[in-house]
This record gives C-alpha cells, sequence and structure tokens, in this order.
C-alpha cells in the first residue's frame, strides 16, 4: 500500500494515513499536518483530531460533500513532504518519577523475559527513554507514548487485564499509554505514577497534548508514596517547555 | 426551582444528553444518550429544545416525587409507568404537581427508557455537556435522594402523544465499509451479511456483543493493527472474531479491527435489543446510507408536528375533574376530549 491513503469512517468522517505502522516520521507528519488543516479552516469540516499515524475528519454531509474534502485534502498533501514536516511548537517536556515493577506494577518481569532482558536491563531501557505523546486517545487525557525501541514491539494480551489504576504505566507494541482512567486493559502493567492527566474540575482538566514529551524515571517505593502524598495531581513530575 | 426527587432508583439510571461532539483530540468520546430518537421524541413532546438532559434508564426506572409543579414526558423503551397509581401513557407528555409521586418500572420491551422534564435537568455542566461518561469519571449513576433540577421551562403543554417509530425487537442494522473493511476477506464480509445473530449477554452503553453459530469474523494480524479512531456504530471484532457494535460512548480509539460501521440512524435498533435478541447486517453503499440517513433526519425534524393531543377515553377518566379544577396548569386550548 502507498501512502499516504484517504479512507471514509463511517457516513461523516474522513481519514488521512501515512502509514500502517507507527514510526517516529509517520506520527510527525500527522501531527503537522492536523495543524495543516486546522489553519485552512474549510467550511463544513466540524472536528480534526489525530491518531497515532492518521488524521481524521468529521464533517458535514449536507455541506460538504466526499469527492470535494478529498480533493481538497489531496491538494494539501501535496504542498509538501509531510514526512519532513517539524513538530508543531508549544510542546513540553515532562519527566514523572516512576516505580517499575513490584506489586505496584506487577507484570514487569513478564514483559522483560518477552523482551529477552533482565529486570534491571528492562527498568533501565524504559526509565531513559524520551517518549512522545504520540495521540491521546481511548479516554480523557490519557496518552499513547512512544515509539520504544524495537525489543519493546511485544503483541496484545488475548486475555484483558480486568483492571489497572489511574497512573499505571502499560506497554504494548513498543508504546507506553499512561492510565487516566481505572479500566480493563489487554497491555501489561510495568511501571506505576502518581500522575493523573485527566482532572475534572482543575483549571487545566487534560494535562497532556499531543507532541509533549515524557520520561518516566525510576524511583523506590519511599520516594514514590512521598511525591505522591505531596503532589496528588502529579505525583512529582517536573514540566519544562521544549525550545522550538 | 422545581425538581424530582429520587425515592427509590434503578442501578443503572444516569443523565444524558447530545454528549460532547468535537473533543476526540483530547481523548473525550462523544458518549450522550444511546437511544438519539427517543431524546428527539422527549424534546417535541415537551416543545423543548433536543439538546436539553433527560433521564436514561437501563431496564428499570424509579420513584420520583415532585417538588413543584413539572412536566415531564416519557419516551424510548416502553417501561410501567403511574402517576400517585394512576397508570400513565407512554410517548407521552403529562402535569406533576407538587407532592405527586411518579413510579416508572421496568421495561415491558427494549433497554433504554427515558424520562424527560420540562426546562431539561438542570444538573452541572462537565467538559461542556451534562450527559454521564461512567468510564471517564464524569458524572455518576443516579442514587437515592439525588435531586434532579428543572431548567427554565418555556412552555405549559402537556397531554401530547406520538406513535414511535419500533426499534425495540431488533430487525436489520444497514452498514457501510470503512477503513478497515479490506482487513477482512470479501467471503468473511459476505459471510457476515448472511449470518443471523443475537444480542450476547456483554451490553452496555459502550457497545453491544453479538453472537452466532458457526464460525467468527477474523480479520489478518488481529491482534498487531495499530490503534485507530472510533467512530460510533463501528463493528469491532474481538480476539475470538466475535462482534461488537461500538455506541456513541466507545473510547475515542481502538486496536481491534472493524469491518464496517452501522448508519446512526440503526443504533437506537442495537442498543435498545434486549438479551437474545435477533440482529443482522445489510452492506448498503456510502450514496445509500447518506440518503437512508437524510430520510432519518428529516423524519425527526418532524417530530413536533406528530406529536397530537393523547386520544381520552372520557369513562376511563376518574381523575377527570381533577384534571380540569387544577386547570391553572394546562393550557387554556388544550382539549382534554379531543
Amino acid at each position: 500500500m502507498k501512502f499516504p491513503i484517504i479512507r471514509t469512517a463511517g457516513l461523516d468522517g474522513m481519514l488521512v494515513t501515512f502509514s500502517d505502522a507507527l514510526s517516529e516520521a509517520s506520527n510527525r507528519a500527522t501531527l503537522a499536518f492536523c495543524e495543516a488543516v486546522k489553519a485552512s479552516a474549510w467550511p463544513g469540516v466540524q472536528e480534526v483530531s489525530t491518531s497515532l499515524a492518521s488524521v481524521f475528519l468529521r464533517f458535514d454531509v449536507n455541506t460538504l460533500r466526499h469527492e470535494t474534502l478529498q480533493e481538497r485534502l489531496w491538494e494539501l498533501l501535496s504542498q509538501q513532504d509531510w514526512l519532513q514536516a517539524p513538530l508543531p511548537g508549544g510542546r513540553r517536556l515532562w519527566q514523572v518519577p516512576t516505580v517499575f515493577g513490584t506489586e505496584l506494577a506487577p507484570q514487569l518481569g513478564e514483559a522483560a523475559d518477552a523482551a529477552g532482558l533482565s529486570e534491571a536491563r528492562a527498568i533501565e531501557s524504559l526509565g531513559t527513554a524520551r517518549v512522545r505523546v504520540l495521540t491521546i486517545g481511548f479516554a480523557p487525557g490519557q496518552p499513547y507514548l512512544g515509539p520504544l525501541g524495537a525489543e519493546w514491539n511485544l503483541p496484545r494480551q488475548t486475555e484483558l487485564t480486568p483492571q489497572v489504576p489511574v497512573g499505571a504505566l502499560v506497554l504494548a507494541i513498543s508504546q507506553f499509554v499512561l492510565f487516566a482512567t481505572t479500566a480493563p486493559t489487554g497491555w501489561r502493567h510495568v511501571g506505576q505514577t502518581g500522575f493523573r492527566s485527566f482532572q475534572l474540575g482543575s483549571q487545566d482538566p487534560i494535562a497532556l497534548r499531543a507532541g509533549d514529551e515524557m520520561i518516566f524515571t525510576p524511583v523506590s517505593r519511599s520516594d514514590y508514596d512521598r511525591f505522591c502524598a505531596e503532589d496528588s495531581r502529579f505525583g512529582g513530575a517536573s514540566r519544562e517547555e521544549i525550545p522550538a | 426551582m422545581n425538581a424530582l426527587k429520587v425515592l427509590r432508583i434503578g442501578p443503572l439510571v444516569s443523565i444524558q444528553d447530545q454528549g460532547r461532539p468535537g473533543q476526540l483530540q483530547q481523548g473525550v468520546s462523544r458518549g450522550g444518550a444511546v437511544d438519539l430518537l427517543a431524546l428527539a421524541e422527549g424534546a417535541a413532546l415537551l416543545r423543548q429544545s433536543a439538546d436539553l438532559a433527560a433521564l436514561e434508564m437501563a431496564g428499570m426506572g424509579g420513584l420520583f416525587e415532585a417538588t413543584g409543579p413539572l412536566r415531564i414526558a416519557l419516551t424510548g423503551a416502553p417501561m410501567q409507568a403511574s402517576l400517585d397509581g394512576e397508570a400513565l401513557a407512554w410517548n407521552a407528555s403529562h402535569q406533576m404537581q407538587a407532592g405527586q409521586r411518579l413510579e416508572i418500572g421496568a421495561a415491558r420491551r427494549g433497554v433504554y427508557g427515558y424520562l424527560h422534564l420540562g426546562g431539561g435537568i438542570d444538573s452541572a455542566v462537565m467538559l461542556g455537556a451534562r450527559a454521564a461518561h461512567l468510564m471517564s469519571g464524569l458524572g455518576r449513576t443516579i442514587a437515592l435522594d439525588d435531586l434532579l433540577p428543572c431548567g427554565p421551562d418555556q412552555s405549559s403543554e402537556t397531554g401530547l402523544g406520538l406513535t414511535p417509530e419500533d426499534r425495540f425487537q431488533g430487525g436489520t442494522l444497514r452498514i457501510v465499509a470503512g477503513f478497515q473493511s479490506d482487513l477482512f476477506a470479501a467471503d468473511v464480509r459476505a459471510r457476515f451479511a448472511e449470518t443471523g445473530f443475537r444480542r450476547g449477554s456483554r451490553a452496555n452503553r459502550m457497545g453491544v456483543e453479538l453472537v452466532s453459530d458457526g464460525a467468527g469474523f477474523a480479520a489478518e494480524g488481529q491482534l498487531n493493527i495499530l490503534s485507530e479512531i472510533i467512530v460510533s456504530g463501528d463493528v469491532q471484532m474481538t480476539g475470538d472474531g466475535k462482534p461488537f457494535v461500538l455506541l456513541r460512548e466507545a473510547q475515542t480509539t481502538g486496536g481491534y479491527p472493524r469491518i464496517g460501521t452501522v448508519l446512526p440512524c440503526d443504533l437506537p435498533r442495537v442498543g435498545q435489543a434486549q438479551a437474545g435478541t435477533e440482529l443482522r447486517f445489510d452492506w448498503v453503499s456510502l450514496e445509500e446510507g447518506l440518503a437512508l440517513q437524510a430520510r432519518h433526519d428529516a423524519q425527526m425534524k418532524s417530530l413536533p408536528g406528530q406529536c397530537l393531543p393523547l386520544l381520552r377515553d372520557p369513562a376511563h377518566m376518574q381523575d377527570l375533574l381533577a384534571y380540569q379544577l387544577i386547570s391553572g396548569v394546562v393550557s387554556a386550548d388544550a382539549d382534554p376530549f379531543a
């Protein structure tokens, strides 16, 4: 299949896809193209959002024909090589204290085995990775993060884990998800943080934006407990602007 | 402010409205009422906007007491309903007086019944809507002693009824192909439309499981495709090739492949199917789907004109005198014998 491709989603959705596999470049293209579509402000387009490697548009089918929208999207796609596009500005780096393994995150050992690493090497690998918020999805404010190295390209479990807590760092297919809610998952629970990506009622209920970067710094259980007690929203995470 | 006080309540009752469109980029799924047609019917019966919030009752209602005079309408899955012991018509609007008790029992057909208040339910707005979205931590189910406050009521008309479109006993769901349909072999897609399904035991506001006899409907590379945007109506195949129809409260993205998307106008039929109800799929082209949806949208717009005064037999109106004596809350030109 030759990318990018444009396909329909339901009756009133259009999906522009840059790759069928996750890569840094295809995600960067997605974020940049999303900004360009928003800036175009085409009449009839009701919503623009991104997934890992696609831009989704929802539009009013009564005022904008599918063919017309497809033509506009192809025209915009042809204007530059989106795989070479820079990341949008206004991004932040978050460093989040994280307990890897222990009873707080019981699947680290299993994931390390599957990746062919000792637990110590696994923590070193995961705890130093600087990952990007590839997209926000599944639940309010919940980031998909990556890409991690190829050794972490582990399939999802066939059976769901009935429940992981808020702040759980789970892993599959070379990505993390940092759970924003308590939910079942088919991904492996390798770390635990005190970071709440979504908190209703706070000034900024959704903390992260696609394009932000994160580092999950390994800490001891006692440090984790102290961070959580001192900072119930972000569990001791630090935040800084990434220079453009 | 007039309100309904909750004296008894079923386990799965929540405030719902049109939900939260436009926030997918923040991971906020649209949510809102499972049966949007019921929301439009209630709005038409009360002569008000379909954007107002109502009470969605899954399977079982509750007992409510009015703190002051207020209007109600009942739509969606028909449930046993009575006002101070007098049976109330479903798919109709009614007047309640202070202290009167409204009892809503089990669904006779379908799943989701709706209780609408004149002026809507004026509860707190969260991320732009009043709809509870339980998985997202927005709102909660209704509990004993909750107060459901009415918003400002712009009308006083009651005693209207309408004949609803029957979406409570399954049937055929029209489905269009989408961006992952060709992950499924052509013969699998054909067999999908030839198969009779039953609603399975797993169903909630996020999605509805369908079961069938024979082989499942697996795609290639099922466990390793990239997570992708979900639109409501998507039919997702889980690892064992079992279809789930995803409803508006589904998560915003998902990694299971989707064979196609059920038309929005057929989604009430999915949500309102009780366990065991028979459902099947019919592939339609995008053009056919758009035309069917446009016809449905026009029908929804015409609902206010379909609301007519309830036909009541005076011989069965034991409350007739009381009804007329409280004429201050009945429209002066309403004719109870019409």
